[in-house]
């Protein structure tokens, strides 16, 4: 499918405006230890003790790379199909921060590990559209600065100040706030195969940098602002629209847009000016003097690929091809891949489509009734496949399996001890249907004359009374037969 | 090059103390101008050297960098993290409250 | 008894048991005690710490265990941190500063045995020749002009290391040289002072000042003694990425090779028209002693010399401007209290920094920031290739080069310190080596008409410490220095 045309735009009093989008997303490595000390990088810990006193930038101590940190930011960019650059260089970004405690934040500038790469993004609308990635980079976290704790100071947490940050930054290729979220879960998505990075927005280990511009269509750019540390897919739909307004109203107010950095307010649903980064940006980078350049070779990169996980889009093409599902159902199911290994210990020696559309649907829905996650299902893939198989031989019907795989749900038992707890094998002898149907059409005169008298609609009136009679449990072929044979 | 300690004017030296954050005193202005002058256009005979074709070096070390394992050896320190601090709560340092 | 001692000799005696690590300590710390209010070579003299390691030692020795330094007491500059001693970079930000680990230099030390005198005086934060810009105060040069006893410096800005050893107060000491702070001091001092190539010592816990330059590196009274001292200091350190995994040669043993069929280059362009004629003569009094030991003298050419110093004070501060950022107030250090984080960071900065150090701070956050960069640092980026490409091209032809250490001798207190350009020129010859990261020793090889010590430099290829130490010895044999400056342990005191 080829990119459509965006048809999203914002309507100002001078006419539509269209929006211009890029995504800076900051991705917590996963890795034991930080970027260039010892120290842990494991989240929630207390404050100040997961602090080496590299990270606190004590004097005389030095840097010293992870490689577990490399090998995943090789991985990743791997995975966004990208250049991996087998030199690379670490440069310090200089500026002063409460939370950054050498003055200077160890990151990649003129030499990232990571070159150009591609997202693809699915839409809605089922349009897939690639997204540019320009490059990832690894660099340092700072700090965490806490400044509601005390009337007149700010707490400062060293923690987090080191671990290894992979920074992937998109060109500005998104066009509607939609497909910027559908970019930030793809990204997420695929990291989380990889293992790369857990992608947990809440906790602050996925943060996105959002540079949203307006302009007319077939303008070049137009001054761009950077909403910082925006920790939501949702938010950062919702600051996009935000701020693109904002800057519509300053353009058709005779105005000029202000190259700045700003902060998204949820609560307001809006942007505000950061006050804190309003100085003059000089971060004045240069080579890290305490570090080499990176040098990694082409074996050691061929060695991780051969050991990368099926990424989504593979997974979801050999879903559609293998199982015979439809791209819709395949995209839901490979978006996390723990739901991906479900279905495939589910469909695997069963009918795939039937296995899609059971997971998909009541499997689901019943997760969601109780507020759980796959991880944590009452029902395991091995009890779903169960009940499936069930249904496959005929032991119960369509409509019983919806109320055993409740049951299911509720008791965590198997479906074929609750089908036989509880009686629901389905009745296939022909004597007990025939009885059923005459009995109804006994109970029924008027539906029957009417039924006569050319108002077929009434078949199912008949099929539905029978099922009832029979407790749900009636082969529906036979029933359908038997009243086709009495009417 | 041979322009740029001209521009080394008292609003120059103040914007680069501003970004070092060392505070100056007015008087200091008219003195730092006139030493960070003289070191800069002393500074300035690299011009005559020609580097077209030249790589920059940053560092004369070995050619590259080492890598440690991913494993955890450091930190569960925070007495002696904090010990140096000129000023903490509990287990964290503090600093003038920021307004962002 | 300070100055009959070299460290070798101490430490056979020490084997011998002829005099026990407790005596040798408390002579010096006698010494210091003696010496200090004169010199002031010292910021913090440790006697209960050298004193506890001098009895570990006796009792070491006593069981015929020890290391390599065991109770030789010896001291460290103030700029390596040193576990529960203060250690403050000769800097008020840096005042309260107690390290809570111990640099690997000095840690290779300890555990070859070394007694820790105490920390020397420095200029701040390793910033200048002089010894001057030290918060706490100038160290003063032991030598005097003949007939004179106006305060010379003792160069910088290891110059309190320099000091103590000339002195008679440490049998060794360390120092670090980014632009000649061993070799200069060591020259003014009448000591020898080694420059290993950088990598060679570890700078993890040394307080940096320009990373890609820094470089650990012993003094002693002859090359001998910082040859075995920096067998103990150096070494591959994991801690430290620029440090390097090579084997660490006998460079005692290296001492003793000569020079016989060793090229040794003269690098013409160290020739300048200002330099002192006793220099001059010193220079060529030293290859006629090379010459005479066997080696074969070679005209060489070091096009880019003249560019080492500029380059120098773009590369330099640029890092020390990055380095620095971390003295801010807020997690160790001096801090000015304020209502607001970047007053507290500026007056923090402000009172913590003397003025050559923000002077640096400001030349090098200048050349590093928006459009200046190229024309400033990444222009003196690409000169010092072409000045290590100058020593490579050499190396091809010769072992080793052979030029003055110092333009001049010590010279007086105050005497340069209007002009920061004219104090940097004292780094003219050694500061080349530094930006090539060559390995260079000063050895005193004669004295001026005042009387004052005068240094050669021998310079070596990357990681060839051991020819420096060769033609450094036959220097040392030939120049038979013997003066002794006049502030001394020995001069009736
Ligand atoms: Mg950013
Ligand atoms: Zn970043």
């Amino acid at each position: 499918m080829s990119a459509p045309e965006s048809t999203y735009v914002i309507e100002g009093s001078t006419g539509p405006w269209e929006l211009v989008i890029g995504l800076e997303v900051h991705a917590q490595v996963v890795s034991k230890a930080k970027l260039f000390s010892g120290a842990s990088a494991e989240y929630g810990a207390e404050p100040n003790s997961q602090v080496s006193f590299v990270d606190a930038a004590f004097p005389g101590m030095l840097p010293v790379i992870n490689r577990e940190c490399v090998a995943q930011a090789v991985r990743t960019g791997l995975g966004l199909k990208a250049e991996i650059n087998l030199v690379s260089r670490f440069d310090r970004k200089n500026y002063f921060y409460a939370d950054l405690p050498a003055g200077y934040q160890i990151s990649q500038f003129a030499h990232p590990i990571v070159g150009k790469g591609v997202i693809e993004i699915e839409l809605e609308s089922g349009a897939i559209r690639p997204i540019g990635v320009t490059r990832l980079h690894l660099e340092q976290d700072a700090g965490k600065s806490m400044h509601d704790q005390h009337p007149s100071q700010s707490f400062i947490d060293l923690n987090r100040a080191g671990v290894a940050l992979m920074e992937i930054v998109s060109e500005p290729d998104m066009r509607t706030p939609e497909e910027a979220g559908a970019y930030l879960r793809k990204l997420r998505t695929i990291m989380r195969y990889l293992g790369t990075c857990d992608g947990n927005m809440e906790e602050g280990s996925m943060r996105a940098d959002v540079n949203v511009s307006v302009r007319k269509a077939g303008e070049p750019f137009r001054t761009r602002c950077e909403i910082k540390n925006v920790n939501s897919v949702r938010f950062v739909m919702q600051a996009i629209e935000a701020e693109a307004r904002r800057q519509v109203e300053i353009w058709e107010a005779g105005g000029e847009v202000r190259q700045e950095t700003r902060l998204y307010d949820p609560s307001r649903g809006e942007t505000r000016s950061m006050r804190s980064k309003e100085d003059a940006h000089d971060y004045r980078y240069f080579p890290d003097p305490d570090l080499l350049p990176l040098v990694i070779e082409q074996e050691w990169v061929e060695e991780l690929a051969t050991h990368l996980p099926e990424l989504p889009d593979a997974k979801k093409a050999r879903f559609m091809s293998q199982y015979g599902l439809p791209a819709y159902d395949a995209g839901v199911l490979v978006m996390e891949q723990a739901t991906a290994d479900f279905y495939e210990a589910v469909a695997r020696g069963r009918d795939g489509k039937i296995a899609a559309n059971w997971m998909l649907g009541d499997f689901f829905a019943g997760l969601n009734r109780m507020g759980r996650g796959i991880e944590d299902s009452p029902v395991s893939a091995e009890g779903l496949g169960g009940l499936l198989d069930l249904l496959a031989d005929a032991t119960i019907n369509g409509r019983i399996a919806k109320e055993v795989m409740e049951a299911m749900m509720e008791t965590g038992e198997t479906a074929a001890a609750i089908v036989e707890a509880r009686g629901l094998r389905q009745v296939t002898d022909t004597g007990a249907i025939d009885g059923a149907v005459d009995q109804v059409l006994a109970a029924n005169p008027d539906k029957l004359a009417e039924y006569k008298a050319g108002k077929e609609k009434l078949f199912g009136f008949f099929v539905g009374q029978v099922m009832k009679a029979m407790a749900g449990k009636g082969n529906p072929a036979l029933v359908n037969e038997a009243l086709k044979r009495k009417l | 090059m041979s322009s740029a300690s001209a521009a080394l004017d008292p609003a120059a030296v103040r914007r680069i103390a501003r970004l070092a954050r060392i505070r100056l005193a007015d008087e200091d202005v008219a003195q730092l101008q006139s030493e960070l002058g003289a070191i800069l256009g002393w500074i300035e005979q690299l011009n005559e050297v020609d580097v077209s074709g030249v790589d920059p070096l940053a560092s004369v070390g070995s050619a590259t960098l080492t890598m440690r394992e991913d494993v955890v050896t450091d930190g569960d320190q925070t007495e002696a993290v904090l010990a140096n601090a000129p000023a903490h709560s509990g287990p964290f340092y503090t600093v003038p409250k920021v307004v962002e | 008894m300070t100055l009959e001692f070299t460290l070798a000799t101490a430490r056979d005696a020490l084997r011998a048991r002829r005099i026990s690590a407790r005596e040798l300590t408390e002579a010096h710390l006698a010494a210091i005690d003696a010496l200090e209010p004169e010199l002031h070579a010292f910021i913090t003299v440790t006697p209960e710490q050298a004193l506890a390691q001098a009895d570990a030692a006796d009792a070491a020795l006593g069981r015929g265990e020890g290391g390599p330094l065991t109770g030789l007491p010896v001291a460290i500059k103030d700029l390596f941190c040193t576990k529960g001693v203060r250690t403050t970079a000769a800097s008020r930000i840096l005042e309260p500063f107690v390290p809570p680990y111990e640099s690997t230099v000095t840690a290779n030390m300890l555990r070859d045995g070394a007694v820790f005198l105490g920390k020397t005086n420095l200029d701040e934060f390793a910033m200048g020749s002089s010894t001057t810009t030290s918060a706490f105060g100038a160290t003063i040069n032991p030598w005097q002009r003949r007939g004179a006893n106006t305060q010379l410096v003792p160069g910088g800005s290891s110059g309190g290391s320099a000091a103590a050893v000339a002195a008679g107060m440490a049998l060794a000491s360390t120092g670090t040289d980014t632009g000649g702070s061993i070799r200069q001091p060591a020259s003014f001092c009448g000591i020898v002072g080694m420059k290993p190539t950088y990598g060679r010592c570890s700078r993890f816990g040394v307080v940096a000042f320009a990373s890609s330059l820094d470089q650990p590196g012993p003094f002693a009274r002859t090359v001998e003694d910082t040859a075995i001292l920096l067998g103990s200091m150096a070494g591959h350190d994991p801690k430290d990425s620029t440090s390097v995994n090579r084997p660490v040669p006998d460079y005692a043993a290296a001492c003793r090779r000569g020079v016989r069929g060793l090229r040794i280059g003269i690098p013409r362009e160290y020739h300048s028209d200002g330099m002192p004629a006793e220099i001059e003569a010193l220079w060529t009094q030293g290859i006629a002693w090379l010459r005479e030991a066997g080696a074969e003298i070679v005209d060489v050419s070091l096009p880019h010399t003249k560019y080492g110093l500029a380059t120098y004070y773009i590369v330099a501060p640029a890092e020390a401007s990055s380095n620095l950022a971390r003295y801010d107030g807020v997690r160790f250090g001096l801090r000015v209290p304020a209502n607001d984080l970047t007053d507290l960071y500026e007056e923090t900065r402000a009172a913590g920094f003397g003025a050559e150090v923000r002077r640096r701070i400001l030349i090098g956050t200048y050349v590093l920031s928006a459009g200046y960069y190229d024309a400033y640092y990444l222009k003196a980026q690409k000169v010092r290739a072409l000045i290590l490409r100058d020593f490579t091209d050499a190396f091809e032809r010769v072992d080793a080069l052979l030029t003055p250490t110092a333009p001049s001798a010590a010279f007086a207190l105050g005497e340069k310190n209007d002009d920061p350009v004219q104090m940097y020129l004292n780094d003219v010859f050694t500061v080349p080596a530094s930006i090539a990261g060559v390995p260079g020793i000063s050895v005193p090889a004669g004295v001026d008409g005042d009387g004052l010590p005068l240094g050669l430099q021998v310079i070596g290829r990357h990681f060839d410490e051991e020819t420096v130490f060769a033609v450094g010895s036959v220097l040392e044999q030939a120049a038979e220095f013997s003066a002794k400056p006049a502030i001394r342990m020995e001069a009736g005191r």
